[in-house]
């Protein structure tokens, strides 16, 4: 018990002191799992659209793999992405091993499958009466997808919540390629496995307090973004050339 | 239908567009972090700098002795240390790809057969301690202060009569420790496979790491096997107390050596080499001699120009010769690829 709450005192006094190596671990991991955020919805949000509004054979068996990819475990990612960067392997040559560059394409392909999969559902969920409606009343197939995208954005909100949440709590990737090198690729995940290895209990829990702490500002920060898209977006919508 | 397909191929032009223009803001954007910390000289001239990278074990990263060193070694020669701390099989891995420049473990069969297949150079030996055998206080098997033998022996007849109170904690993972474990029972006369490892529900193997499996003997009341360092961070929140730590078998030696295969630069080689000199340096031996005094009231490594453990023959490596080896002796084609690099 005196752990957590000497975890909570810890955390508290490293916030307020701005303790340069913890800042700087914080700022690391911010910046890897953000950037892999990015990266994944640039390529996960297009690509759930694409699924959804298009029909092919074999769609369904997409989805299916897709939401396989849900349950890959960080370690297996970290493992093959290790195999393929690594020196004696076929993409050796980038140097992408113990770098935070690395960390971040981990981190891309491991977010990426539950991404387009949640973009999906969203999508789904939102389309079946609203598409009928909007066509019924003369709104381009543009209109359309983005009306529907539209509505569907708290949801597509979530997908990518989630998927920085698992980038930035994830450890096996960080740890397989980033290798928690101190001042380089050392992240918060990483570093709490470190110090609880070493019996610094209280400076773990402080450690995950902070990781909650930089989650609940990005959180923040991307419902505030949503919510000024979406009346951007109504803009678009409603003043289009066919409206 | 048309439509559709049109609108997915503008979407996904726009997303490959989004991304490339984001992969070419991504190289430049790493040092804006950085910038904002004090580390960010070390990061910024990272290119210019020769870096270094070091694959070692859990344990003896834990300790905090390599953190302790790697100032001193760092502005000694311009270099930039990559400590990566891993699993021991896991180190030796990274060795074996070349993904590391020096291997730093203390698991002296394993590094013979990685030495004798060709993947290292120069394994210098550069200190010592015991691994402890640790347990309940009440101590119900009675081993306190008996060989390691005769105390895993006791423990594995106790155990499997299912006497009340007996349960013993492995590491189960191949590690360094859990080799030194093993090493204990073949010594003590047991075929570990046959006769250890599935004797019964007191053999506990954890499969977990050192700090880890304490705590779950501390809870299950169990006797372990531990490296001493290990125990010393972990010991105010464990119920446990050392039992048996004098005997040959507890020995732990601590190795390094230079990583080497045909397309490492010789450059790195050399460095490597001047890591395992500075290890063997009479100022860093007299260093990790005092390591640990003032955080646990005692050394936690003995340097090998304190005392030279008397081991098995091969497990302690030369500790007194200058690395300079730069490629195998036997090698051929290699060795030429090698120096003209």
């Amino acid at each position: 018990m005196s752990d957590i709450t000497n975890g909570i005192v810890q955390a508290i006094d490293l916030i307020i002191t701005l303790d340069p190596e913890v800042m700087q671990i914080a700022v690391l991991s911010l910046y890897i799992s953000l950037s892999a955020t990015i990266i994944a919805a640039l390529i996960a949000i297009p690509a759930g659209a694409l699924i959804h509004f298009n029909d092919f054979s074999g769609k369904r068996a997409v989805i299916i793999l897709i939401q396989t990819l849900y349950s890959v475990p960080t370690v297996v990612v970290g493992l093959v992405l290790y195999l393929l960067i690594s020196k004696s392997g076929p993409l050796g040559f980038i140097g992408l091993l113990f770098t935070p560059q690395g960390m971040i394409l981990g981190q891309t392909v491991l977010i990426i499958p539950i991404m387009i999969g949640l973009v999906i559902s969203a999508l789904r969920g939102i389309d079946r009466g609203i598409s009928d409606t909007l066509v019924s009343l003369g709104a381009t197939q543009f209109q359309m997808i983005i009306e529907i995208v539209r509505e569907a954005r708290f949801a597509i909100l979530s997908a990518v919540v989630l998927g920085f949440g698992r980038a930035i709590a994830e450890v096996g990737v960080a740890m397989m390629i980033g290798g928690n090198i101190r001042d380089h690729t050392r992240v918060l995940t990483t570093a709490i496995t470190l110090e609880t290895g070493m019996g610094n209990f209280a400076l773990s829990i402080a450690l995950g307090i902070i990781l909650l702490v930089i989650a609940l500002i990005v959180v923040v920060i991307l419902n505030l973004i949503t919510s000024a898209l979406s009346s951007d977006m109504q803009q678009i919508a409603g003043g289009g050339p066919h409206g | 239908m048309k439509k559709n397909v049109y609108i997915g191929i503008t979407a996904t032009l726009i997303a490959v567009l989004f991304v490339s223009a984001l992969i070419a803001g991504c190289t430049s954007t790493p040092s804006k972090p950085a910038a904002v910390t004090t580390t960010a000289p070390a990061a910024a001239t990272e290119s210019a700098q020769s870096t270094l990278v070091i694959a070692t074990t859990t344990s003896l990263y834990d300790t905090g002795l390599l953190d302790y060193l790697q100032p001193m070694f760092e502005k000694q020669y311009n270099v930039q240390l990559k400590i990566t701390s891993q699993g021991t099989g896991k180190a030796i891995e990274l060795a074996k790809n070349g993904d590391a420049d020096v291997l730093l473990v203390h698991s002296p069969t394993q590094e013979l057969a990685f030495m004798k297949d060709g993947y290292g150079l120069n394994r210098r030996s550069f200190a010592s301690n015991s691994f402890l055998i640790v347990g309940p206080e009440s101590d119900p098997a009675g081993i306190k202060d008996m060989t390691p033998e005769a105390a895993v022996t006791t423990l594995l007849v106790k155990g499997t009569n299912k006497t009340a109170g007996i349960a013993f904690i492995s590491r189960g993972d191949n590690s360094g420790t859990h080799s030194a474990e093993k090493t204990v029972w073949k010594n003590a006369g047991y075929n570990y496979t046959a006769q250890v490892q599935k004797s019964g529900v007191w053999y506990v193997e954890a499969g977990k790491g050192m700090g880890e499996t304490l705590q779950m003997a501390s809870e299950k009341n169990a006797y372990v096997l531990t490296d001493e360092g290990t125990y010393l961070a972990y010991k105010k929140d464990l119920k446990l107390t050392p039992l048996v730590s004098k005997g040959a078998s507890l020995l732990n030696i601590y190795s390094v050596m230079t990583v080497y295969n045909d397309k490492q630069p010789v450059e790195k080689i050399q460095m490597a080499n001047n890591f395992i000199n500075f290890l063997i340096s009479k100022d860093t031996q007299a260093e990790i001699g005092k390591f640990g005094v003032e955080k646990y009231g005692k050394a936690l490594f003995i340097p090998m120009t304190v005392e030279v453990p008397t081991a098995k023959e091969g497990w302690v490596g030369d500790y007194s010769t200058p690395a300079t080896a730069v490629a195998p002796a036997t090698a051929t084609a290699p060795a030429t690829a090698a120096t003209t690099a």
